[in-house]
């Protein structure tokens, strides 16, 4: 019992990582309703960027805002100066160019700061949260910012006039035009939002598996599966699967022998086809109800 | 009367389908004008095109400024307000963020809830449902959300796409009152695209009659009810 109960929270402790990134991935699809496969790697290159400021000696509190305003700036540029102009062309390009963004930013991370790992400091640092906790601090800072960026989202999108805006936009493009919304600006306003929390994830995460132009990889995986089994329309479901993700795949991993620690990344593909076969909405996913 | 929209010359296709062969008409200000024609004639593509959601050419003059050459979303903010086909519902926000959406282009001040009051009251239905998701109103429902949004805009020209589209007899009679009511109270300039000829007849000053792309016959819309071509095409008695 004792061990369960240490792998399920050391589980949430890994899933604050993977819902910090699931809520990037909610951000675009809110926007763009796909998924961006780049999303991992721009959020690398902010982490990046944030390391070189800290490198140059800025306080660690004047960085963050700083890497995240950079971020925002960042994905509005991107949608500005790639997608917009194909914005009429079919999906299949888009993706053409998700995949050429990733290898950019990939290859441009590996050009300007070389492939060897970097160490960023935590701002929480590094103990256990209590003696004998199995828990960090770095671990439950990471979780309270994602609960303060999941709740700042929340506001966003259910009390401002921007953020209804932006649903409306996403919901209805035509019609969104129709009340006077530039939904093509709303649209670059989403890509600059999902970088700004992609790289509040970065630079939460670079902490526990350390920087490097590849260190995404795996983490995008598991925040896509937590985004689709939380629900793609629900920030909140893309926090509750981004934990539930962390959870499974520490239980699994304990406690079905043939996974162990070297089969845990196909739990999170394995989760995203039962969640698309079962419950294809997520946890907390709106199913769009209707009537003609 | 002045005329509130002037056009002239309007021509807009799809590739290299032409659907409207440079259309001249006018609507009036205050008034209701109605353009009547048969599926295909290029009804919806009028509307679509004043408000710039297709390419177009010709002149489209709105209160003496030119607006041909503006976005939708600028056009919007002159103050028109379009119904658009297929009600253009956001159908997965609720009943009253729908409205909202209408007043987007207003400064964000207590009109806009006092509005939405009023929208209420004109359409109670509305009122029972306000926090549900709009999708899952019925057709006459969601028509009247479509109108009370465009009105949320506080609109100087409010262009209809058949608004009878769909609905039962009874649902549109009432949506036709409820425009009468518009048109009385609220002195909104309107063009009403419709099929249903007799009612939109029964409501409008000034009536064009379109095909294929052409205006063929304008005029008071006394002198086209009457009209014994008309009757025998488009009203059936």
């Amino acid at each position: 019992m004792d061990l369960f109960i240490q792998q399920v929270v050391s589980g949430f402790a890994t899933g604050g990582i993977y819902a910090c990134m699931a809520l990037s991935v909610v951000m675009i699809y809110q926007a763009i309703h796909h998924l961006n496969f780049a999303q991992g790697e721009m959020a690398m290159f902010s982490t990046y960027i944030a390391w070189q400021l800290l490198a140059w000696g800025l306080p660690y509190w004047a960085v963050f805002p700083l890497v995240i305003a950079i971020s925002f700036v960042g994905g509005f540029a991107v949608e500005r100066i790639v997608f917009k102009p194909i914005e009429n062309a079919p999906v299949l390009s888009h993706i053409v160019i998700f995949i050429a963004l990733f290898a950019i930013f990939n290859s441009f991370a590996g050009f300007i700061w070389d492939f060897t790992i970097k160490a960023v400091p935590s701002p929480f640092g590094d103990g256990p949260l209590y003696p004998g906790a199995p828990i960090g601090t770095h671990q439950a800072g990471m979780i309270g910012v994602t609960m303060v960026v999941l709740v700042m989202l929340w506001a966003f999108f259910r009390f401002t006039r921007m953020g209804l805006a932006m649903r409306a936009a996403a919901a209805n493009p035509d019609s969104a035009r129709l009340v006077g919304v530039k939904v093509s600006m709303m649209t670059a306003l989403g890509w600059g939002m999902a970088s700004a929390i992609g790289a509040v994830a970065g630079v939460l995460i670079a902490p526990v598996v350390f920087l490097e132009p590849n260190m995404m990889l795996s983490i995008l995986l598991y925040g896509f599966a937590g985004a689709v089994l939380g629900g793609l329309t629900s920030p909140a479901g893309a926090v509750l699967g981004g934990f539930l993700v962390g959870i499974i795949e520490n239980l699994a991993g304990t406690y079905i022998p043939v996974i162990g620690g070297e089969l845990k990344l196909p739990i999170a593909l394995f989760l995203i086809v039962a969640v698309l076969l079962i419950k294809p909405a997520g946890l907390l996913g709106r199913r769009t109800v209707q009537r003609v | 009367m002045s005329n509130i929209l002037e056009v002239r010359g309007l021509e807009a296709s799809y590739g290299d389908l032409t659907v409207l062969r440079g259309i001249d008409f006018d609507i009036a200000d205050g008034g209701v004008t109605t353009l009547l024609g048969a599926n295909g004639a290029g009804k919806t593509t009028t509307l679509r095109a004043i408000c710039g959601m297709i390419r177009r050419k010709g002149e489209i003059t709105f209160e003496g400024k030119r607006i041909d050459r503006m976005s939708t979303e600028n056009i919007v903010r002159l103050g028109v307000a379009q119904v658009p086909e297929g009600r253009g519902t956001f159908t997965t926000l609720t009943v009253e963020e729908n409205l909202q959406l209408g007043a987007m282009t207003r400064p964000n001040d207590k009109s806009i809830h006092e509005d939405i009051e009023k929208s209420f009251h004109f359409f109670p239905r509305l009122k029972e449902r306000r926090t549900q998701q709009a999708g899952t109103l019925s057709g006459g429902e969601q028509q009247m959300l479509a109108i009370a949004r465009a009105l949320m805009l506080r609109p100087k020209l409010m262009l209809l796409d058949e608004p009878s589209f769909g609905l039962a007899p009874l649902i549109t009679k009432q949506i036709f009152e409820i425009l009468a009511d518009v048109k009385r109270e609220a002195g909104v300039s309107m063009l009403i695209v419709e099929q249903n000829a007799s009612l939109a007849l029964g409501i409008a000053d000034h009536a064009y009659l379109i095909e294929t792309g052409s205006i063929v016959m304008s005029g008071e819309a006394k002198a086209i009810r009457e009209d014994e071509s008309v009757r025998a095409s488009y009203l059936g008695y």
